[in-house]
């Protein structure tokens, strides 16, 4: 603790006037950029890339959007409207919530908070990024060529056999990108078993570390079977042999194993690494040690293995056998302990300490709610009778949204606002972050919460004529996602603005514990001027409390003696 | 010449060659998922159509199939001898194993290209012709040529992988010492070759037994 204080003290001292040489300056060309083995620039650009991802996905719900104000089909045309969901299914998915955390801030941060120089192959690190961007230009070949109609989820024998859009194209950008994150998640494994600083433990690890290790353990085992799904399914479609199709004895049913086993660990590869995140940020802003880090790292771990064996769930209703429902209801159940734990602790963390709202608790705060009632909802659905009354409506949508967007998208915003400082070196205006939080949480309630209810009562998914009777819970959803759009775009500007104006930051605006915190901000190119040692536990932001609960105490002191 | 196989961010070759080692069992992890998904899904269609499976399966080309096998068996005993050889300093040995290992490699490829030339002369490729009525037996086909095509697609690697070490290091064979890269691509090309050991009794020895 002294260490820090001192470190503390010395950074502070410098005068707020000229950034040191730092990562930033080290080479300002744009050849230097794209030929970057720097974790901290690799991290950079792909949330220069993820971000224009995210505005193409957006775009394309927003059409749909307003095409449902009405209860006729009045906007744009079925193929159009089918093909702009699936966009923003597959774009989304792969191209922003799958990369969002783990590729943008495990990148920057994985290293710094293990005291290491950088990832364990900075080349292959660089080799992530590209095959990104390589599957990301086929999936934009597919949107510019006429897109696809699919749905995300590619479910056979509609992608295999009937469906006239772009299937192979889209299917090979997912392929390829799948690659990228499974270099990139086997690069945070041997980055964290091999590269931790002297002194840095196991369990002396930050939880974001843990979870992107454990969210890496799940991208190297379940991407390769949704690699080998999808071409599997392409085979089919283009050289018309049979696998999956079952007028020649195949089993659309297969696919839907292949590609949910994959694609239910996804989830995890999405909150995970948002799991991990929001616990710096709560110890940081309510300045208390995390509550049961060991607790939290068990239940970090048991999600990832469990989250492997619950897939089935997603395919109640399409024919398994009702002893398979049984068990996948059940493990869907005990999936959600380790979850609970997590909220129980993060709870337990703020009980008692001095909390304060700066923009990225608000967010973190949004988070707890967000993900507490996606989670609560997903025991609804894991529940085989309601299951099967709201499957494939929009009672599903919202649920998964509340995780993957107030969630995970939450969280990714509670990190950008806690580590902005620290990437770029300035301060953003506080006041207007915390406005952005606020209207990001309301306009998330009024676009999702609506859904469950209008798909308790029996509205569809991936219809756009519906009855009139849903129209309100419709307008109700198309008003929060203008206002969710404007809060998404706030950010833009007042994080692009600091970037150039913002006052200096210094090295720990947060006075927080973790080491990224110890070096300059922004940090120098080989991270630390000195390598570090590890002395502590992470979040040590207090002294530990010894004793007896203080109502078993007695009175420390009193005011004064009287008779 | 340390200096050369050493690379960012690592300070000495010990660790440097463990970490490399650890991340190609990492990526042999991912490699028995994205196989074990074509694996589960045959397992899957034999269940189905055990019949179907064995006479479809009689219709392989074992001669070419048994040519293959040998030809990979004998392909690793030079990779394997050739990752020794390096690591005990004998680089000319190594510089003939590596070759060797590859041109065994290319051999392989060539006579499974004489063999999808007689399979597509036989109809086998499904579609109009094919000449099994079972139901299912197309389904074998589909997953003969999917899964041999995707462990030719990897050999091609391999062959890459191991002319690489014999270009990098033919200015400096000691560099065959320093760098885990023999290692790595041998556990790379054993597992290429396990991977061939299991689809070879699946598609050519289940119709014959």
């Amino acid at each position: 603790m002294s260490d820090v204080t001192a470190d503390t003290l010395r950074y502070s001292d410098l005068p707020p006037v000229m950034a040191t040489p730092n990562y930033l300056t080290h080479g300002r060309t744009l050849g230097s950029w794209l030929t970057a083995t720097d974790h901290k620039r690799i991290g950079l650009l792909y949330a220069f890339s993820i971000t224009i991802f995210f505005f193409i996905g957006s775009i394309a719900i927003a059409i749909d959007r307003l095409d449902l104000l009405t209860p006729a089909a009045d906007l744009v045309s079925d193929d159009t409207y089918n093909k702009l969901f699936t966009l923003h299914g597959i774009v989304m998915v792969w191209f922003f919530l799958i990369p969002s955390i783990p590729a943008t801030f495990g990148n920057f941060f994985l290293p710094l908070m293990i005291g290491a120089k950088d990832v364990a192959f900075p080349r292959l690190n660089l080799t992530s990024w590209y095959l990104f961007i390589i599957g990301a230009c086929f999936t934009v070949a597919c949107i510019v060529a006429g897109g696809v109609d699919t749905g995300w989820t590619f479910y056979t024998p509609y992608s295999s056999q009937y469906s006239h859009s772009y299937v192979a194209a889209a299917a090979a950008g997912v392929f390829i990108t799948g690659f990228s994150s499974i270099l990139t998640g086997l690069n945070f494994i041997a980055t964290t078993h091999m590269l931790r600083a002297p002194g840095m433990s196991w369990f002396r690890l930050p939880l974001f570390v843990w979870s992107m290790y454990t969210t890496s353990a799940v991208m190297i085992l379940a991407t390769p079977v949704l690699a080998i799904t999808l071409f599997l399914m392409t085979a089919e479609r283009l050289f018309d042999i049979p696998i999956f199709d079952p007028s020649q004895g195949g089993d659309p049913l297969l696919f839907q194993h292949l590609f949910w086993f994959y694609s239910h660990p996804a989830v995890y590869i999405m909150i995970l690494p948002a799991m991990g995140l929001i616990s710096e940020v709560f110890t940081c802003f309510a300045r208390r040690r995390v509550f049961g880090y060991a607790a939290m790292v068990y239940a970090l771990t048991a999600i990832a293995v469990i989250g492997f064996f619950v897939w089935g769930h997603h395919m109640f209703v399409a024919g398994e056998s009702p002893f398979a429902n049984l068990v996948f209801s059940f493990l869907s159940f005990i999936v959600a302990v380790p979850s609970a734990i997590k909220v129980f602790n993060w709870t337990a963390t703020l009980y008692r300490g001095q909390i304060t709202f700066e923009s990225p608790m608000l967010y973190a705060l949004g988070f707890l709610w967000l993900f507490t009632v996606g989670g609560l909802t997903g025991l609804f659905l894991a529940t085989i009778p309601i299951d099967i009354h709201v499957t494939d409506t929009y009672f599903v949508v919202a649920h998964f949204h509340y995780i993957m967007v107030g969630g995970t998208v939450s969280a990714f915003f509670a990190g950008l606002h806690y580590w902005w400082p620290k990437i770029t070196g300035r301060l953003y205006h506080e006041a207007w972050a915390r406005f952005a939080a606020l209207l990001m949480f309301f306009g998330f309630n009024l676009t999702f919460f609506p859904q469950f209810i209008m798909g308790y009562a029996g509205m569809p998914r991936r219809y756009h004529a519906y009855a009139p009777e849903f129209q309100i819970f419709h307008v109700l959803s198309t008003a929060g996602a203008a206002v969710l759009g404007a809060a998404y775009l706030m950010p833009v500007g007042y994080l692009i603005w600091s970037a150039f104006y913002g006052d200096r930051a210094g090295a720990n605006p947060w006075q927080a514990t973790g080491l990224e915190w110890q070096t300059d901000s922004p940090p120098p190119k080989d991270n630390f001027r000195a390598p570090p040692v590890i002395t502590a536990a992470p979040y040590e932001y207090h002294t530990a409390e010894e004793g007896p609960p203080s109502h078993e105490r007695g009175l420390h002191n009193v005011q004064g003696t009287a008779g | 010449m340390t200096s050369d196989a050493l690379r960012e961010p690592w300070t000495d070759l010990g660790r440097q060659r463990e970490s490399s080692i650890f991340a190609i069992w990492l990526f042999l992890g991912t490699e028995v998922l994205f196989f074990g998904g074509m694996f589960t899904s045959y397992a899957a269609y034999r269940f189905l159509y055990p019949e179907a499976f064995l006479a479809a399966g009689h219709e392989t080309n074992i001669y070419y199939g048994s040519v293959n096998t040998l030809i990979l068996l004998i392909s690793s005993f030079f990779m394997a001898a050739g990752d020794l050889a390096a690591r005990a300093g004998l680089f000319r040995f190594a510089r003939i194993c590596f070759p060797a290992t590859a041109i065994l490699g290319m051999m392989f490829l060539i006579l499974k290209g004489f063999e999808y030339n007689d399979d597509l002369e036989k109809h086998l490729f499904p579609g109009p012709g094919f000449p099994l009525p079972e139901a299912g037996a197309a389904i074998f086909w589909a997953f003969y040529w999917v899964m041999t095509f995707i462990h030719a697609i990897h050999l091609t690697i391999g062959i890459g992988a191991v002319i690489r070490l014999q270009l990098a290091s033919r200015h400096d064979p000691d560099w065959l010492k320093h760098s885990a890269a023999p290692e790595v691509t041998a556990l790379y090309w054993h597992f290429v070759d396990v991977i061939w050991v299991i689809l070879f009794p699946l598609f050519y020895l289940a119709g014959r037994s």
